[in-house]
């Protein structure tokens, strides 16, 4: 049981990892891509037209890779953990349910229609496939979401005598305290991942002097969309969410923060190693006052720690737990700097001159997909020991007829298929880059 | 309430068959009937703008299922675990198969993702047909040996891939048996037939009268193969006529299953395409729905006495989330149904070389 635990929870994080990847690009591009046709339709300029079919083609290899990721993460609720599922299912079911009949039939209904029927649509319709797309897309994240809000912080249910959790009133899971913040967060950092991989191509065709028309555009639409989502993506919403956290998990914000023991104007840390065995913080700098400031608005707020708690309630993984909350928020803090300085260059006409900041921009790609990803880390190992916060124990989750064995099996087929997967979608990927958008049609015009 | 949400749920089942199944089709004819380019395009052509949405009412139903009867969703997905992750990794090598294979114009490219989508659509529709039959034919629910149950919740079971005998008889039956196999191939065969019918419905040329030749030896193969499963149906379990008593007019299903089959073979060479396609849809729903309404209320039948069968009230969620989720599912469909008509209306009729993908 427990090498079979150990397993399925393995699975579960590198598959839906993997599978976030890709959401996190196409939720973002779907939203530049319709803004790019509604530019085209209202000034009628080719360059428009022709950006939003360039990206339209990176968002399809994107799209694909995430419904092909994305449908083993449906079925592994009931294939790994069917006693979660049947004991949540009344709840949980709804909202995925809700994601499959109302963005996913929206998505792949117009998705062939928009990447090849412009002609055949005409460019007013044409337009509405890509609206509907970014709609669905959206819709996408805010229904699964929602799902996880009610693992963070269940609301709306009862318990039975039989053990399981019945839905008793529908609309709190979408009034959630924690779902607003959590779904404008996470779509804010889709939006960040969008723009620096926009930004990146364009600093690349600046850099090797191809496609400057375009690089231009590019780098003009990312800086913006940029600086509007690295802000947005820590105040208001991150900030927002760690306030959920410390109302709703307390025991957790402790944990994330490296905090052991309470203190009254609690300082924020910058760096250091959080120490298990003598519980204190390894070579620790920081800032006084600040933690307390952000959680309660106020210098001298008491914030509690970890040791005020009983210790079967703190979070399994304090370490992963503390690391993956300052890559995240150290990675914002950079994220805000590069774009503020972008603004400059670009206010200043100087973008294509500063050629190391291009190659800034160029090399920056990987880390908003860092930053996302230990997002959802500090998210999941901090809700850790449980699934559903405080009441459902993930070690009660798991298939009781699923054997380790089968469990590593196919562990290690999803290893090994998304590595080839990953391998054959960065090729494509850099194909159509290297092809870049078209110059023919811009000069014709 | 449960009543409802299971008509819905198999009509979301049957219209993914339905829908899919026409592309499990032209996957085989892409694998076995096409001989050149020209052909292989015709094939791919008239499924490039429907696969991706057909695929989506299998992910939706899955979402339902998980939502209304929870239980079933456990009990299935866990107990045939192998099976399934085998299917969800055949399902990413059809995508790719289909929508990466022109990304890249060479052969040492094209090959293997035309391969991989013929070989991966061959593959599913005879898991899905093993599926199927496994679901008529039962399993060991609670993981009972020598009376006693292995697993703490009832509703668990363990299948493993196959069991020494191949026979269904076998105490403990695996996934794969005589019985099972032989539903596996009338899905394919049926499937096959189904899809020939899609792409005659859609393309022209001599194209389409070579599938239709094929037709009739491939219809009498999945005479011989139907024959066979219902002996061994009959010889296995009891026919349980209740529902059938309590409305008689379910009678007809199987009437109209019968009906549908033979137009299968009859409209093969007729002027109006849509006969045949209608055919074999009449045959793939009826047929399912017969075997279905003669389970009823039973959804997951218990091969042994301790545990009794999975039906769909003791699988079912607690009747207000069944509520809700009516509402949802009412205006979420009747969207469904607006852009249904909108794709297949703007790609109606046959399609030409001005529909593809490049
Ligand atoms: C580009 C990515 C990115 C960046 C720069 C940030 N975040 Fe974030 N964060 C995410 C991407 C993300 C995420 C992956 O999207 C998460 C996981 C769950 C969620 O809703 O969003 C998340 C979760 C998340 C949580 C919830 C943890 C939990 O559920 O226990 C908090 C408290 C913050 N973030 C706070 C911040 C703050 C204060 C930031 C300041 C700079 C910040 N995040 C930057
Ligand atoms: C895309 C972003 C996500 C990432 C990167 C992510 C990551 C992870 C990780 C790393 C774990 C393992 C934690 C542990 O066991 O210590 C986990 C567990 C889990 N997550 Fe998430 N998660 C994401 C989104 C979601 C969402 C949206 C849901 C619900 C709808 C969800 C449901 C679960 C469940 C059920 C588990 C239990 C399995 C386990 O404990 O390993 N996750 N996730
Ligand atoms: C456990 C969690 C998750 C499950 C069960 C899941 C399930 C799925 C499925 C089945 C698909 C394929 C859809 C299709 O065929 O059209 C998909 C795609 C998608 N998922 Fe996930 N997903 C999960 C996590 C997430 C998260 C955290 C997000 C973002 C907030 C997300 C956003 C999307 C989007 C936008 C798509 C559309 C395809 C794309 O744009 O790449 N998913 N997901």
């Amino acid at each position: 049981m427990e090498d079979a635990l150990l397993y399925g929870r393995l699975q579960f994080a590198f598959t839906i990892t993997y599978h976030y990847l890709f959401p996190q690009l196409t939720m973002g591009l779907a939203l530049i891509i319709a803004v790019y046709k509604g530019f085209y339709l209202r000034t009628d300029k080719i360059i428009f037209n022709e950006a939003a079919k360039f990206w339209a083609k990176i968002f399809a290899i994107n799209f694909g890779m995430g419904v092909v990721t994305g449908i083993p993460m449906e079925f592994q609720f009931g294939t790994n953990w069917a006693q979660f599922s049947e004991r949540t299912g009344n709840i949980i079911g709804q909202t995925l349910a809700m994601e499959g009949m109302f963005s996913f039939f929206l998505e792949s209904s117009f998705l062939g229609l928009f990447l090849f029927g412009e002609k055949i649509l005409g460019q007013k319709l044409h337009f509405l496939t890509a609206f509907l797309i970014f709609i669905g897309s959206w819709a996408s994240g805010y229904l699964i979401i929602a799902t996880h809000s009610w693992m963070q912080n269940p609301v709306g249910y009862e318990i039975l005598a039989n053990g399981k959790f019945a839905l008793n009133n529908f609309s709190e899971l979408f009034s959630n305290p924690w779902f607003l913040p959590s779904f404008f967060h996470n779509q804010m950092a889709s939006m960040v991942t969008t723009s620096f991989v926009i930004a990146s191509v364009g600093a690349f065709y600046l850099l090797v002097n191809k496609h400057k028309e375009y690089a231009h555009l590019f780098l003009k639409t990312a800086i913006i969309s940029g600086i509007i989502s690295t802000v947005f993506v820590a105040v208001p919403t991150g900030d927002l969410l760690a306030k959920q956290v410390a109302k709703n998990q307390p025991v957790t914000l402790a944990a994330m923060e490296g905090l052991f023991n309470a203190e009254k104007g609690a300082p924020i840390v910058l760096i250091g190693q959080p120490n298990m065995k003598e519980q204190r913080l390894d070579n620790k700098i920081e800032v006084p006052n600040v933690l307390s400031f952000l959680t309660y608005e106020r210098w001298d707020a008491e914030i509690k720690g970890l040791n005020d708690f009983p210790e079967e309630t703190w979070p399994t993984n304090i370490p992963g737990l503390y690391y993956s909350y300052h890559i995240m928020v150290g990675l914002g803090t950079i994220f805000i700097g590069i774009m503020f300085l972008a603004v400059w260059f670009l206010w200043r006409k100087k973008l294509e001159i500063r050629r190391w900041f291009l190659w800034v921009l160029l090399f920056a790609v990987p880390f908003p997909y860092i930053a996302n990803t230990a997002g959802w880390y500090t998210s999941e190992l901090g809700r850790q020991p449980y699934l559903v916060y405080g009441l459902f124990k993930t070690s009660d989750g798991i298939s009781e007829s699923v054997s380790a064995g089968n469990t590593l099996f196919t562990l290690l087929g999803f290893v090994g298929l998304y590595l080839f997967l990953g391998f054959i979608m960065l090729i494509l990927v850099g194909k159509t880059i290297h092809k870049g958008p078209s110059e023919i049609t811009l000069k014709n015009n | 309430m449960e009543i409802t949400w299971y008509v819905i749920l198999c009509f979301m089942l049957v219209m993914y068959i339905v829908l899919d199944g026409f592309d499990f089709g032209a996957g085989i004819i892409h694998l076995f009937f096409t001989k050149n380019d020209k052909e292989k395009k015709q094939v791919m052509r008239a499924i490039g703008p429907f696969w991706d949405g057909n695929e989506v009412w299998l992910i939706a139903a899955g979402g339902v299922l998980f939502a209304t009867f929870p239980t079933l969703y456990a009990s299935a997905f866990s107990g045939f675990y192998l099976p399934l992750i085998m299917i969800l990794w055949l399902f990413i090598f059809r995508a790719l198969g289909i929508e990466f294979t022109h990304l890249i114009n060479h052969e040492l490219w094209i090959k293997p993702w035309q391969r991989s989508f013929g070989l991966s659509s061959l593959l599913l529709a005879l898991f899905f047909g093993i599926a199927f039959g496994n679901i008529i034919r039962g399993v060991n629910l609670g993981g009972v040996e020598n009376g006693i149950a292995q697993f703490n919740n009832s509703y668990a079971f363990f299948t493993p891939l196959w069991d020494g005998s191949f026979s269904p008889f076998a105490e403990r039956p695996g996934v794969i048996d005589w019985f099972t196999i032989t539903i596996g191939l009338v899905a394919v065969l049926s499937l096959t037939i189904h899809g020939a019918y899609w792409i005659i419905l859609k393309t022209e040329g001599d194209f389409v009268k070579k599938l239709q030749k094929k037709i009739l030896p491939l219809w009498i193969t999945l005479l011989v193969l139907v024959i066979i499963s219902i002996i061994a149906f009959v010889a296995m379990k009891s026919f349980n006529s209740e529902l059938f008593n309590q409305h008689p007019a379910i009678y007809l299903l199987p009437v109209i299953t019968f009906l549908g089959f033979l137009g299968m073979l009859v409209f093969r060479k007729s002027n109006k395409h849509w006969l045949g396609f209608a055919s074999s849809t009449t045959f793939i729903i009826c047929g399912i729905g017969s075997a279905v309404a003669s389970m009823f209320p039973i959804v997951i039948p218990s091969t042994n006495s301790i545990i009794e069968s999975l039906t769909i009230y003791n699988t079912a969620s607690e009747a207000y989330a069944l509520e809700v989720g009516l509402v949802w599912w009412v205006i979420a469909f009747a969207l469904v149904l607006v852009y249904f008509t909108f794709v297949h209306k703007i790609y109606k009729g046959k399609l030409t070389n001005k529909h593809d993908h490049h």
